[in-house]
């Protein structure tokens, strides 16, 4: 278990550093069956304007982290430690009143199903307009017309009309407009969206990942984009975070994690995506196995459990220890392979699947 | 909404029509003959066969329940009775008063009673139900989910006598239950109906508590009720304004469904308070053999639920957007 370790007091006010940063997070739940280690010493930065995507199976922890970030967990049943700096706002150790002002305002989200997602008792103008109105104090007025220029700016035909529709009169294209044009309401300077394409067809996935590439560009806003889809993650992100377990495999800008992935993992996952131009009589290489229990997560090496080369490695080192991220900025995994190791390891595999 | 209306009138119809008979046919399935009770100790066979010809009963079964079904809209003429105006629902065999005009006289009674223990149910399982939501785990939603749970287990004919014995003659608190009519003194028709209100909705009141509750934890885990959180809305906001739309629905179906059993209820609870209202009239007639009474009597207490059903369903529709009435 990784220990909880403050750097300074916190809610204090720190040097000038990236626009977000997560250092050493730990969320554990507390169930009938033990503690489950949901997120284990991650740590991450973002800065304004550009897009970080995190990938991994479900159940790495990805939902969970973002969810940390706006501190949306059940206290009683959770335990979360380390830091989430916001500019110079810590926001684990914020009181409720801190983190409802920014939630919708600073920092918002968008869900993964956004059927489920929107209340299906309130007009679509309704939802959009009251995160106006609790954070800009806008009058009911103001927040229709606001929501109305919300619901045309992400290219919602007849926004007049609409605006009065509830979720259920709207396709599920539509809804994502809805739901993202409800986060993005009072200018956020971070938008975390959550497989915000999962549940929506490929074409509307392209229209909704273009929208949030467009609001980006106009407003600088940072996005912490959730999938479990390297294509998304490729058209989209600047920087991508692989996790597995609760804890970050590999970290580095999109190119270079999918160009040149260093981490077993990684490797797995992107042999286990289909690509376009390969034979379809090669069989799609599944990562084997079944990712951890988060009850009782492997000793050392988290991945080592799946993983072909723990022999190359040392079996020592990857049974017993856990491997962090190195180096500490730029490209870097949590694997004992040495780099020549890996990238020998990673050409004959390269060979063996064209 | 307009055509809604209509089919679901039109539908009501149509069920009534079916449950007065299989009414009417069970009673002729009961090794009863109803004319043995006019005719008296020494009944002649002939004497038998003119009771049975004044009272309609020597004719086919299918022809005695269309008279009777015509009578309701256009009124029917009896040998033994003389004319009776629409809506007839014929004559009580055993007090001989026109069984319509005897429903008419009691039924403001039960719709008291059914109606004011609904408002108590409602506001207190509810409100109960709430507040254990509200507190989930904490002290005082253990105390109002155990509460529910003894609730759920008294019975109306145990409860009524033991409260009116306290705070009817022990401690004079609320006067003798009775039924004074609400166009005469509202405040004697509350103050005479409040304890056998308290007494028929105790067992249900205990049931809202718990289906509230379990309602609202189901709902404030939805993602529905998590965007709202994200979206920055303050706890209360997101527990009365969000969650607590959701846990309506199922209480509001369940409630329409409950309503059957609320008049059943009803009934039990007329017999213990010696309420002179439809319960009493079902039972006499159950033990009179009396078919019109009884016929009467279940047409229109299924009248009745079918009617509150309708409101319920369009009641729905306000609470749920999604449920479209055209």
């Amino acid at each position: 278990m990784t220990t909880v370790s403050w750097s300074g007091e916190p809610g204090t006010s720190r040097g000038p550093g990236p626009f977000l940063s997560v250092r050493d997070l730990s969320v554990e739940f507390s169930t009938e069956d033990g503690i489950v280690h949901a997120v284990d010493g991650l740590s991450f930065d973002l800065e304004k304007g550009t897009t970080l995507g995190i990938v991994g199976e479900s159940g790495s922890g990805k939902s969970v982290t973002n969810l940390a970030i706006l501190g949306l967990h059940d206290p009683a049943h959770t335990k979360i430690g380390g830091e989430i700096w916001l500019e110079d706002q810590e926001l684990i150790s914020a009181g409720r009143g801190t983190m409802e002002k920014l939630r919708g305002n600073r920092v918002a989200m968008i869900f993964q199903d956004p059927l489920t997602a929107l209340s299906p008792f309130h007009t679509i103008g309704r939802q959009i307009g009251e995160v106006y109105r609790k954070h800009k104090g806008a009058s009911k007025k103001e927040a229709r017309d606001r929501a109305v220029e919300m619901l045309r700016r992400v290219g919602i035909p007849q926004p007049e009309t609409r605006v009065d529709h509830y979720p259920h009169e709207f396709s599920g294209g539509m809804r994502q407009r809805a739901m993202i044009a409800m986060a993005l309401v009072c200018d956020p300077d971070l938008l975390i969206a959550d497989e915000p394409t999962t549940a929506l067809d490929v074409t509307v996935q392209a229209q909704i990942l273009d929208l949030l590439k467009e609001l980006q560009q106009q407003f600088g806003t940072a996005i912490i984009l959730i999938t479990h889809d390297l294509g998304v993650v490729a058209g989209t992100a600047d920087n991508v975070l692989v996790m597995y377990a609760g804890r970050a495999a590999e970290r580095g800008t999109v190119r270079e994690v999918l160009r040149e992935p260093r981490h077993p993992y990684t490797w797995g996952l992107l042999s286990s995506m289909p690509r376009l131009n390969s034979s379809v009589d090669v069989p799609l290489k599944p990562v084997r196995g079944t990712p951890p229990s988060l009850l009782n997560p492997p000793s050392g090496c988290p991945f080592h459990p799946r993983c072909d080369y723990p022999k190359l490695a040392g079996p020592e080192l990857c049974f017993n220890q856990r491997p962090s991220v190195s180096p500490e900025t730029g490209h870097g995994d949590a694997c004992y392979l040495t780099l020549e190791q890996k990238k020998e390891l990673r050409t004959a595999q390269t060979k063996d699947h064209a | 909404m307009t055509s809604y209306l209509v089919r679901r009138v039109t539908g009501a119809l149509v069920i009534l029509v079916i449950i007065s008979a299989i009414t009417f046919y069970l009673f002729y399935a009961v090794p009863r003959d109803p004319a043995r009770a006019f005719c008296g100790k020494i009944c002649q066979p002939e004497t038998l066969a003119l009771i049975r010809h004044n009272l309609g009963m020597d004719e086919p079964l299918f022809v005695q329940y269309w008279h009777w079904l015509v009578g309701i809209f256009a009124g029917r003429d009896f040998v033994q009775f003389g004319s009776c105006p629409a809506p007839c629902l014929g004559y009580s065999f055993a007090t001989q008063e026109p069984v319509f005009s005897a429903i008419v006289d009691r039924f403001p009674v039960t719709l008291s009673l059914t109606l004011g223990a609904s408002v108590v149910i409602l506001a207190f399982g509810i409100l109960t139900g709430m507040i254990a939501a509200w507190k989930v785990g904490q002290p005082l939603d253990k105390i109002a989910s155990s509460s529910s749970v003894i609730g759920a287990s008294l019975q109306i004919y145990f409860v009524g006598p033991l409260l009116a014995f306290y705070l009817v003659d022990t401690m004079q608190l609320i006067p003798r239950p009775s039924y004074v009519p609400i166009t005469e003194n509202p405040l004697d028709w509350f103050t005479h109906l409040l304890l056998p209100w308290v007494v028929l909705s105790i067992i249900f009141t205990a049931n809202y508590t718990r289906m509230t509750r379990s309602q609202m934890v189901e709902q404030l885990a939805e993602d529905y009720v998590r965007t709202a959180r994200a979206k920055g809305m303050s706890s209360r906001t997101v527990f009365f304004r969000f969650a607590w739309r959701g846990a309506m629905i199922p209480i509001l179906t369940i409630f329409g469904v409950d309503l059957a059993t609320l008049l059943g209820g009803a009934i039990i609870t007329e017999q213990t308070f010696s309420l002179h209202g439809i319960g009493e009239l079902a039972v006499r007639a159950v033990q009179n053999t009396d078919l019109p009474m009884l016929l009467g009597v279940t047409i229109v207490g299924a009248a009745a639920i079918v009617l509150l059903n309708i409101v319920v369903d369009v009641l729905y529709a306000f609470i749920d957007p999604r449920v479209r009435l055209s």
